[in-house]
């Protein structure tokens, strides 16, 4: 697929490193003096400690690709999709990106004590969409997300739905929107067999307006299904870039499978 | 795929995104795009403060009535122990002081928990920072805009007070428009320097009522400056006066209760609201800006 493309960069990571500061949680005693004496003590950034996420990685991706990003746990594939996305600071290094990446998820600024019609205008406002555009597109994030098949749900609390429910509305309200780089994070086709089949074809069709996709996934099927090049990560570090089978099989003989 | 030789081969990262006109990813915008993309977001902004005020109350049995209620029930524990049991109406009368003693602990709350909630604004909502784009300042100027609706119910109960002890509607009435409006910018500035610093120390977030507090007890909630330093140097009355925290207070009181004439208002004070408010909220927004590109990083 990706060969025919014209080669048009659309985001390039260039030696990107990202720290997380992380307070509170300096190694030692947990004790109130202890505490103290680490504040008086001079230093750079006391009580700080640093969490090397991702470091020096560099890649080139161009319009039309779909790239999956996989590795074991905490090997910092979704910081790295963040940064991509301009949500984290990078410490050194760059990324650039043509236009402004996503991520395909809305559950941060949803609230489980507002009703689901209120989440849904919400949850749109956050992504960026206008009124217009949520009112239009109300009718079809409803009735994709099928919460009122049972009844009338939507006009409930969402702190009242089942995790199954809930995970479903967040799904559809974040696949509403269209995106330029599109980047999906792991575990996204959630609830029962039948909407997990309706959200993997929404996830292809959103793949088809998107430029670039970004997939993190722990599911070699998904990857192999949708990707057609894998970046590796493996902590912090880009172990292999290349075509998904060359990759796919190198990972699974580390991983013992 | 790189082994396929390209007319780009060779340049390097920055060479070649400026090649294709390829942006850093997460920079800062400028001032005026700043301003701009806020703008856009401004159905967001209300939005979010709406709901915030409305998640509040939505488990509890009486519902948004607690919007009005918490409120009423303030002004009358505040009554209680400062009007009946300590009597600090030193100089003023029972019906100014009941009105004076509410208007100030509302106004003065109005201002308190924006900054109490612009502490958080960051550091509280970290995760919805760190996975959806938006112009960072949405989310203190949000919480502000919370706080000034909650304000709004609250005036309610202001005006049943005022009118309970005497004080009708009149045309000064009308001055509370242009003081809400100036507290509210204010408000907005230093929630938007507190977020920055709150993001940067979180700690702020438990130090922070005790600054609070002495604020309160130094800006004349619950007494009248001016009585109460009698016989002091008079440029310390000024100086407190002065205060931001006071000068809305003292202004609303104006405003609302006929038995607060002007001759409790420091000179030059509608100069002096103005000022704070265009300083804090110019410098506040400024200031909040320098640092948009580093909150995901906490």
């Amino acid at each position: 697929m990706a060969e025919q493309t014209s080669h048009i960069p659309t985001v390039i990571a260039d030696e990107l490193h990202i720290v997380y500061r992380v307070n509170g949680a300096k190694t030692g005693k947990g004790s109130a003096t202890a505490a103290l004496s680490r504040i008086l003590k001079r230093g750079e950034e006391r009580g700080v400690r640093k969490v090397h996420a991702v470091r020096g990685v560099s890649f080139v991706a161009y319009r039309g690709e779909a790239i999956g990003l996989i590795g074991s746990n905490g090997s910092g594939k979704s910081t790295l999709l963040r940064a991509i996305a301009g949500l984290l600071p990078a410490e050194k290094g760059k990324v650039y990106t043509d236009g402004q990446p996503s991520l395909l998820g809305v559950n941060a600024a949803l609230m489980n004590d507002l009703t689901g019609e209120r989440n849904v205008i919400l949850g749109g406002l956050a992504m960026g969409m206008s009124r217009e555009q949520i009112r239009s597109r109300y009718e079809d994030i409803v009735d994709f997300s099928g919460i009122n098949e049972k009844g009338d749900f939507i006009t409930l609390p969402m702190r009242t739905y089942s995790s199954g429910m809930a995970a479903r509305l967040r799904f559809s309200i974040a696949a509403a929107k269209d995106h330029d780089v599109l980047m999906i994070d792991e575990a996204l086709a959630t609830g029962d067999r039948k909407f997990q089949k309706r959200s993997e074809a929404r996830i292809r069709e959103l793949r088809k307006e998107a430029g670039t996709v970004f997939l993190v996934s722990h599911n070699n099927k998904s990857i192999r299904d949708t990707c057609d090049r894998v970046l590796w990560l493996e902590r912090g570090e880009l172990r292999m870039d290349g075509p998904t089978e060359e990759v796919l099989k190198e990972y699974e003989k580390f991983t013992g499978k | 795929m790189s082994d396929r030789p390209s007319p780009d081969d060779g340049l390097s990262a920055a060479e070649l995104a400026d090649r294709y006109g390829l942006a850093v990813s997460g920079a800062r915008p400028g001032l005026v795009e700043y301003v701009r993309q806020l703008w856009g977001r401004r159905h967001f902004i209300l939005a979010f403060s709406q709901a915030k005020l409305t998640a509040q109350y939505s488990q509890a049995k009486l519902g948004q009535l607690w919007q009005v209620a918490t409120p009423l029930l303030n002004a009358a524990v505040y009554y209680l122990i400062f009007g009946l049991i300590l009597k600090a109406n030193k100089g003023l009368s029972h019906d100014v002081y009941i009105p004076f003693l509410v208007t100030g602990v509302f106004v003065f709350t109005f201002t308190q928990s924006s900054i109490m909630a612009g502490v958080r604004a960051i550091s509280g909502n970290l995760g919805l920072v760190r996975a959806l784009h938006f112009p960072r300042a949405s989310l203190p100027i949000s919480f502000a805009l919370q706080q000034l609706q909650q304000l709004l119910f609250s005036m309610i109960v202001l005006f049943v007070v005022a009118i309970g002890f005497g004080s009708y509607p009149g045309l000064s009435w009308l001055l509370i428009l242009p003081v809400l409006v100036l507290q509210f910018l204010f408000n907005t500035g230093l929630a938007l320097i507190v977020a920055r610093m709150g993001a940067k120390t979180p700690d702020l977030a438990q130090l922070m009522p005790f600054i609070l507090r002495t604020w309160m007890y130094a800006s004349g909630v619950m007494f009248s400056i001016s009585t109460m330093l009698e016989g002091r140097p008079e440029w310390i009355a000024r100086a407190l006066q002065a205060n931001p925290a006071a000068v809305y207070m003292d202004l609303m009181r104006f405003a609302l209760i006929d038995g607060y004439g002007s001759s409790n208002l420091p000179p030059h004070v509608w100069a002096i609201a103005v000022f704070w408010a265009v300083v804090v909220a110019v410098g506040g927004f400024v200031y909040f800006w320098k640092a948009e590109e580093r909150y995901g990083r906490g």
